[in-house]
């Protein structure tokens, strides 16, 4: 479902992502762990077309993701790790715009907004403007956005992060249930090593933009010895703190606090 | 088609709920208006060029609508912050139709306020000398809210933040404004001026306004017309190009 050779990215004179390779086999879940700064996101960017690699290939369900980009954003959905909701539209709203990109059809379009809303617990809410929302229910806003259209690929970047055992443990119920009954293919990452245990079924593990260890939850434990996937996530990239240069776009959120936040 | 609809509607949304920004930006307008209108009155009157107000009132709609069109056509840069800029930009969607639906929007929204910026006018003592060519100066309005659109759109392709943007303001906005004739009559300029004034696109969307509201022209309103169209259709391929070069 999803092959990547030779991948890298480069901003200027630092390698975010060093010439990896690897395969998502169709219908798996599979994790991509890293610690921060580590090319996880950069990765997923690529994968998701909002980002051109420096050089390198790869396919998303068959299809060249530098060159097809627009059939392959077809195939996938995704929540991204950090905001991308409008915060000046309502909940309802919001939803309304993702199902009409993803060409939701207009019948099940309520019945699924409906769904999902009940669902992460916002449907008393949804004529609320966005910005009035406290951290936690953007994020789940996010997720039920995110899961609106049925893609072939759902892409979680780091979706539990901030959030309450309860919707954390709704939403990996409902993403393996979806990868069950749907057969969606899930391709996640996480800090929490305990999600991953539990849902994924392969895991990659990246550091300083290579791929370290690749193997199901069971393997690498037994690889290292280790009685936790966390205890065999530290023994892989060691335990040191990783620093994470501020995006473009934290640097702007900080600009746009000084200016008194318009929205 | 529904995608640019949907985003259309999305800027109009944002407008209608901004009730102290639509305030606010009446609020540049009407000091133009008023104080300039008035203070300059006398002067203009006995420079034998007629009534100040209603000479410049046509320049304020036209300065109301190319930096609500701008400003708007930049919100690319408040969603590329706030991250809504991602959700279009993964959607299996032309980035084309995400681009016209957006600068419609902004375009939609700066004729509203253009619009606003008539009603303070006709409080202020302006009048439009030929009803019926009233609808015309509509369609000056539109076109100059689609061309500026499209430049904002285009600008805010290029923009990584908001540091760039005071930069726009001091170095693009305000000069495409005070060089549009919007407050002087463009006959007998030096040479400079008049040539640089010939190159702004705003300086034949105010003469378009001015032609159709009181009847006053300098190139008229085909050239006009032309002009707008052609520079607006031209930033409109620009502004997509850029758009659809976005990485975030």
């Amino acid at each position: 479902m999803i092959r990547v050779k030779d991948l890298t990215k480069k901003f200027g004179e630092f390698t975010a992502v060093n010439n990896i390779s690897f395969e998502v086999g169709p219908g798996e879940i599979f994790a991509f762990l890293g610690p921060n700064g580590a090319g996880k996101t950069t990765t997923i960017k690529m994968l998701t077309t909002l980002l051109q690699p420096t050089s390198g290939t790869m396919e998303i369900d068959g299809l060249d993701a530098r060159r097809q980009a627009n059939e392959v954003r077809k195939r996938f959905g995704i929540v991204f790790q950090d905001p991308s909701l409008d915060g000046d539209l309502t909940a309802y709203e919001n939803m309304e715009l993702h199902a009409v990109f993803y060409h939701v059809p207009r019948k099940i379009r309520g019945e699924r907004t409906e769904q999902l809303l009940r669902l992460f617990d916002l449907w008393e809410r949804r004529n609320e403007q966005v910005k009035l929302f406290s951290g936690g229910m953007k994020r789940r806003l996010e997720i039920a956005r995110g899961l609106l259209h049925t893609p072939k690929i759902l892409f979680l970047d780091e979706p539990t992060l901030g959030l309450d055992p309860q919707t954390r443990n709704q939403l990996w119920t409902h993403v393996k249930h979806l990868n069950q009954t749907e057969g969606v293919t899930v391709f996640l990452t996480t800090h929490y090593m305990d999600e991953a245990d539990r849902v994924a079924q392969r895991v990659a593990i990246i550091d300083h933009g290579k791929i370290v260890a690749e193997d199901s939850p069971q393997g690498l434990k037994q690889q290292t010895g280790a009685d936790s996937l966390e205890e065999a996530f530290l023994a892989l990239t060691g335990s040191t703190i990783r620093d994470e240069a501020a995006s473009s776009a934290d640097q702007m959120r900080q600009f746009a606090k000084m200016w008194g936040n318009r929205r | 088609m529904s995608v640019i609809y949907i985003l259309w509607l999305r800027e109009l949304r944002r407008y209608v709920r901004s009730r102290a920004q639509i305030v606010a930006s009446l609020g540049q307008p009407l000091l133009y208006l008023v104080v300039l209108g008035f203070g300059m009155g006398p002067v203009f009157q006995k420079a034998g060029q007629g009534n100040y107000l209603q000479f410049v009132a046509p320049g304020v709609m036209g300065m109301t609508v190319l930096f609500s069109s701008v400003f708007s056509g930049m919100g690319l840069l408040w969603d590329r912050q706030f991250g809504f800029l991602k959700e279009t930009l993964v959607a299996p969607v032309p980035r084309i139709q995400i681009m016209l639906g957006r600068t419609l929007g902004a375009a939609t929204v700066a004729v509203v306020q253009g619009l606003l910026v008539v009603v303070v006018c006709v409080i202020a003592g302006f009048r439009a000398v030929h009803l019926q060519t009233v609808p015309l100066a509509l369609l000056f309005m539109a076109l100059i809210a689609c061309l500026f659109s499209a430049l904002g759109t285009a600008i805010g392709s290029t923009l990584q933040n908001m540091q760039g943007f005071q930069l726009i303001m001091s170095f693009l906005v305000m000069p495409i404004f005070f060089l549009s004739g919007a407050l002087y009559p463009l006959n007998g300029l030096p040479k400079a001026l008049s040539v640089l004034t010939s190159l702004d696109p705003l300086t034949y969307g105010v003469d378009g306004l001015r032609a159709t509201l009181i009847g006053r022209q300098h190139f008229g309103v085909v050239t006009d017309g032309l002009v707008l169209a052609v520079v607006a259709a031209l930033l409109l391929a620009i502004g997509s190009r850029l758009f659809s070069k976005i990485q975030v």
